[in-house]
């Protein structure tokens, strides 16, 4: 492996060249109840998250459909893990923490263990215009929790 | 600075590279690679003083003082359009300032389109637009009825000439609207045999030479179209300032885009008359001092020459698609024919963000993604794309940066 680019490693961190090569959750499953596209026209990312819910209005599991970079199919790959068995207000709650995390690099008042889990794309902050590919994927399950049909990268 | 050894002009880079002040800088610690001029390229010294010289010393308003400054600064407008008049070989009053070619294609879709086109008529564009090339024609067709026709590229990226005519036959297209030199692929469309066939069919002829003008020489008379559009900020100059060239007899008989100050002849509460072409379509006041910057820019182009300007266009170019090519898992998008310095490539396991992120790391930017050409790459099974472009200040060392540095890229997403 190249030295040249050992500095990009806070953000190519080998969870996300992973998740981003084999992403787990990366199909759309084979019965859904929404769905929702995420599209971020400037750069051609395009995501579409599924969602099931477990009777009592958890998500019981997601799964995505992506065309981007790296750093989007990784973001949804590892929401989609980490989404399942939330509820819908509390994945909103967990996004408000996630997006802090890949905007600042941190999210020191945030509680939620999940967020371990994400910490590996906290090296997006130091690359604005790549945040929005973090978050693309997230966008579209709100959309979809919502009940929406679209979103788009803020 | 011609070699006697040579029997073509070639340019001086090192020199050349020193007029550009910003090539000094380095970025993220290493030094700039910068191959995105067909983005927007950077400026000569002459250009940045130009500007700032007229800004110390006789900025006013202009076409509206009767004072010495004003004066001054209304004739530095008009030699710039002058000098555009010159550069494309059309009279003074067939040059209308615009904001960039987008403004100048509104500008022709709003004026001529609402005045000329009526339904049952049709715009012609190619496969291989900008989506400045395209959207002011959709709007165009929602408010007018009439319809918008797409003449398809081939796989390797060129106009379909067969298909072109074919899409001419019925004589419904009023107006072709197609670009000179397509933005992501390189490609060179051959424009004077498209404006001949467009006018056997009836059809007026609109260029989009945002990419084409940089290069290569635009002689309008030759090339015969109706209407060229193109930007200041791709050639060399600033930003907030295009050109729209129309044949004479058309801009006259064109109702105005905007209106406002600069562009009436007289105006009361009932009615106003519009001023002569071109300020007719220049309502309030201009991009003044970026016309300034212009006129410099186009004389600076002019210095080295256009032949020395195409021949290190063209060296680069192939410089750069021997250097990629063989580059496993690289794909060249878009092999035309005749093709100017701009190369579009995806790389194997690699996202083109992904790619320009790790380049950039290395100081060299390229730009990545839709190119605003979401069609295009549609045409191509593609989201997007990485895009290395060049100007004049380009140097075969930088492809070559480029190109090793690519075969690291590889390796890291391997």
């Amino acid at each position: 492996m190249s030295d040249d680019f050992a500095d990009l490693r806070d953000l190519y961190q080998e969870t996300i060249l992973d998740h981003g090569r084999n992403p787990r959750h990366g199909h759309r499953p084979a019965s859904f109840d929404a769905s929702a596209k995420g599209d971020n026209p400037m750069c051609g990312d395009r995501v579409q998250v599924f969602v099931k819910y477990a009777p009592d209005g958890a998500i019981a599991e997601a799964g995505f459909e992506a065309r981007g970079c790296a750093i989007s199919v990784a973001s949804a790959d590892l929401m989609a893990e980490v989404v399942a068995g939330r509820t819908p207000d509390d994945t909103r709650t967990l996004f408000a923490a996630f997006r802090e995390l890949a905007r600042t690099g941190a999210c020191p008042d945030c509680e939620d263990a999940a967020l371990e889990r994400l910490q590996p794309l906290a090296g997006v902050h130091e690359y604005p215009s790549r945040v929005k590919c973090a978050t693309l994927p997230w966008h579209a399950l709100l959309a979809a929790l919502d009940g929406t049909q679209e979103a788009s990268s803020e | 600075m011609m070699d006697a050894m040579t029997p073509h002009a070639v340019l001086d880079v090192a020199a050349i590279r020193e007029d550009f002040p910003i090539l000094r800088q380095t970025v993220r610690g290493k030094k700039l690679v910068f191959l995105d001029s067909a983005a927007s390229a950077q400026k000569p010294r002459v250009v940045i003083e130009a500007m700032r010289n007229a800004m110390e010393t006789q900025y006013a308003n202009v076409h509206r003082g009767l004072h010495w400054m004003s004066e001054r600064t209304t004739d530095a407008y008009e030699a710039a359009r002058d000098t555009v008049a010159g550069l494309m070989n059309a009279d003074h009053a067939e040059i209308v300032f615009t904001a960039n070619s987008t403004g100048a294609i509104n500008l022709v879709a709003h004026s001529y389109g609402r005045a000329m086109m009526r339904p049952g008529l049709a715009v012609l564009i190619s496969g291989m637009e900008h989506h400045s090339n395209i959207v002011p024609w959709q709007m165009l067709r929602d408010d007018k009825g009439i319809e918008l026709r797409v003449a398809p590229i081939t796989d390797a990226g060129e106009l379909d000439m067969g298909a072109f005519e074919a899409l001419l036959a019925d004589g419904k297209v009023g107006l072709v609207a197609i670009t000179h030199m397509s933005n992501v692929l390189g490609t060179y469309t051959p424009a004077e045999r498209v404006v001949r066939i467009a006018h056997a069919h009836g059809a007026k002829v609109l260029l989009d030479g945002s990419q084409a003008i940089v290069h290569r020489r635009v002689d309008v008379r030759a090339l015969d179209c109706d209407f060229y559009a193109w930007t200041g900020h791709k050639l060399y100059g600033p930003t907030g300032i295009g050109v729209l060239y129309g044949k004479r007899e058309l801009l006259d008989a064109m109702p105005p885009f905007m209106g406002g100050g600069e562009m009436i002849s007289s105006v009361s509460y009932e009615t106003s008359t519009w001023a002569e072409v071109p300020h007719k379509f220049e309502a309030g006041t201009p991009a003044i001092l970026e016309g300034i910057g212009l006129k410099a820019a186009i004389d600076y182009l002019l210095s080295i020459g256009y032949e020395a300007i195409a021949a290190h266009e063209q060296a680069l170019t192939e410089h750069a698609l021997a250097r990629l090519s063989p580059i496993e898992g690289l794909r060249i998008v878009g092999q035309a024919q005749d093709r100017g310095g701009v190369v579009s490539f995806t790389l194997d396991g690699a996202h083109a963000h992904d790619v320009a992120t790790l380049l950039d790391r290395q100081g060299i930017a390229v730009r990545a993604g839709n190119h605003c050409a979401e069609p295009l790459m549609r045409r191509f099974g593609l989201d997007s794309t990485a895009r290395a472009s060049f100007g004049v200040y380009t140097t075969a060392e930088e492809i070559d940066a480029l190109a090793d540095t690519l075969a690291r890229v590889r390796e890291f997403f391997a």
